[in-house]
């Protein structure tokens, strides 16, 4: 059906987006290549020179930065099993029958919606708080001390707060997931006396496992990048310092954006990573 | 088919299902009932739920202090302004992709979907940079510019998705009977067009308005929208618990309204199509 001349109009239909990210994609990327080659330090002399590798090296073997790629790891770690654990049992427990269905899918997705410097500063404040939060109060109540959240359980209190920001998208995605499920199939296994916990782990956890692969990697690429979280709760001290927030800090706090830069390498050479896996399942998709 | 279940069970998975879903939603119910207390009645001990002398005092003090109406209008014009502008640049694109497909289409989308991708912090100087040599920095127009083309990728996605399932055929049934491209355009494909475009509207607007790695980095007080704003409450002076409630109460009533009609473009625009 298509024509020589619907095709190149096609083409010229494309060129805007194509052409729009094709910028904000290269025209970053080449300069942060740039810098991470440059000591250059725009408050204390601006660009000193070329020092070849030096940065990588440096990003590599300082201090902080083995300890950030753990904070990293436990952080998004931590979520990923927290929600998705949690996103399938929740999902299984909202597919059965129940009065007020909708009303409960309803209070479930909510925190998805909160801004997360919003959802950040209302645990970091109203329940984290040592005295003033409403974990405090609890704790009270129950005749223990309460507990410094932030500085003493830092990572924790942090993968409390994105969990719940992440549960509902897993939440959703996996429910989505389960009601596409033939009942047939499950009545057959039903009649056939299958108890239930067989019935999960041949049936349903089977038909879930594309839908929970699509969840863990995106949530990995959002989980990677989180950063209002961190900055208005802790400012990456009491070991919450990850990744991202380290290159943050190199480049827009100390202004050493040769470091940062590198360090901005690494960061999108491990996205990239995770993003491969991603787009084979939905190029695959695509083709379907 | 439905199953069938007995009485009991039914109450047993409606308790159970009611308790997770309020204990989830707490958080955001607690936020919005602190918003009405006063300050000593916000951090009183033990805490009252809903036994206080209800105010609005606070949604006034926040906007006379802070000039809320300022904030919330620079979330409006930033994720509205970029999603109507991510519209405009990917309607065509999709459109072209999704009826006029070649060998390299695929290739198109997935590279598309690979620069959302990108860690944003990996390109934080670099943007910075032209952001001040152009002027851009603290600018509505910097951000709107910006978040759409961060959203770009989903919006074309989206769309992608809900065009091709207009039927070809139909378009081939309107040309047999006659109808110029212009009439095929405005009564055929734009009516079964336009739920797809408005999902796809809302979605981003929502993405769009909660978006806080760039709000945070490339504002200051002039085009600040509430995600900065509320981070601004992170080192307050004085009591603040229920004003704090308050200004995050406003920044995301709209949103959870509008969230709520959103549930299954959620799932199609976040994994690309790839769960529906």
């Amino acid at each position: 059906m298509a024509t020589q001349h619907s095709r190149s109009a096609a083409q010229f239909m494309m060129m805007p987006a194509v052409v729009l990210l094709l910028g904000w994609m290269l025209v970053p990327l080449v300069m942060t290549l740039y810098f991470s080659f440059k000591k250059y330090l725009p408050l204390r002399g601006g660009d000193l020179g070329w020092v070849g590798f030096e940065n990588y090296a440096r990003f590599l073997s300082s201090s902080t930065f083995w300890p950030s790629v753990q904070s990293t790891l436990i952080i998004v770690g931590g979520v990923l099993v927290i929600t998705i654990v949690f996103g399938v049992l929740l999902a299984l427990l909202l597919d059965q029958p129940m009065w007020g269905q909708g009303v409960v899918r309803i209070l479930v997705i909510a925190p998805f919606f909160v801004m997360p410097t919003v959802s950040a500063l209302v645990w970091k404040n109203m329940f984290m708080d040592p005295v003033n939060g409403l974990l405090a109060h609890l704790w009270k109540f129950f005749g223990a001390q309460p507990v410094e959240w932030l500085s003493n359980y830092s990572l924790f209190s942090i993968i409390l707060i994105v969990s719940w920001q992440w549960l509902p998208f897993a939440t959703l995605i996996l429910l989505t997931a389960i009601q596409s499920l033939d009942s047939e199939q499950l009545e057959a296994a039903e009649m056939d006396g299958a108890p239930p916990l067989s019935r999960f782990g041949y049936i349903i956890l089977p038909h879930l496992s594309r839908a929970i692969t699509i969840v863990l990697l995106i949530q990995t690429i959002f989980l990677l990048s989180i950063f209002a979280e961190i900055f208005v709760t802790t400012q990456g001290s009491f070991g919450t310092r990850t990744l991202t927030y380290l290159i943050y800090q190199r480049v827009l706090e100390s202004q050493n954006v040769g470091l940062g830069s590198a360090g901005g390498v690494y960061a999108i050479i491990l996205a990239n990573i995770v993003a491969i896996f991603l787009m084979r399942i939905v190029g695959k998709n695509l083709d379907a | 088919m439905a199953r069938a279940v007995t009485k009991q069970r039914k109450t047993i998975n409606t308790i159970a299902a009611w308790a997770v879903g309020l204990l989830i939603f707490f958080p955001i119910l607690w936020t919005i009932l602190t918003s009405f207390k006063t300050e000593a009645q916000a951090i009183s001990d033990p805490p009252v739920f809903l036994f206080f002398d209800w105010t609005l005092e606070n949604y006034g003090v926040v906007q006379e202090r802070s000039d809320y109406m300022r904030f919330l209008w620079n979330s409006v014009i930033i994720a509205g302004g970029s999603t109507l502008l991510g519209i405009i640049v990917a309607v065509p694109a999709a459109w072209s992709m999704a009826f006029v497909p070649s060998k390299r289409t695929k290739d198109i989308l997935l590279w598309m979907l690979s620069t959302k991708m990108l860690p944003a912090v990996g390109v934080l100087y670099p943007i910075y940079l032209i952001f001040i040599s152009l002027g851009l920095l603290d600018t509505r127009i910097g951000l709107v510019v910006v978040m759409m083309l961060i959203n770009l990728p989903i919006i074309v996605w989206m769309l992608y998705t809900y065009f091709r399932e207009i039927p070809g055929e139909i378009l081939e049934a309107a040309r047999m009977d006659g109808a110029s491209l212009k009439n095929e355009i405005l009564y055929v494909l734009t009516p079964m067009a336009v739920p797809g475009i408005a999902s796809t509207i809302l979605l981003n607007f929502i993405l769009a308005w909660n978006e806080a790695f760039w709000t945070l980095n490339l504002t200051a007080a002039k085009a600040a929208p509430l995600t900065a704003f509320i981070a601004s409450y992170s080192s307050p002076e004085g009591l603040f618990y229920a004003k704090l409630s308050a200004a995050s109460t406003m920044a995301i009533a709209p949103i959870l309204i509008l969230g709520w009609f959103s549930q299954k473009q959620l799932v199609r625009g976040l994994t690309f199509g790839a769960v529906k």
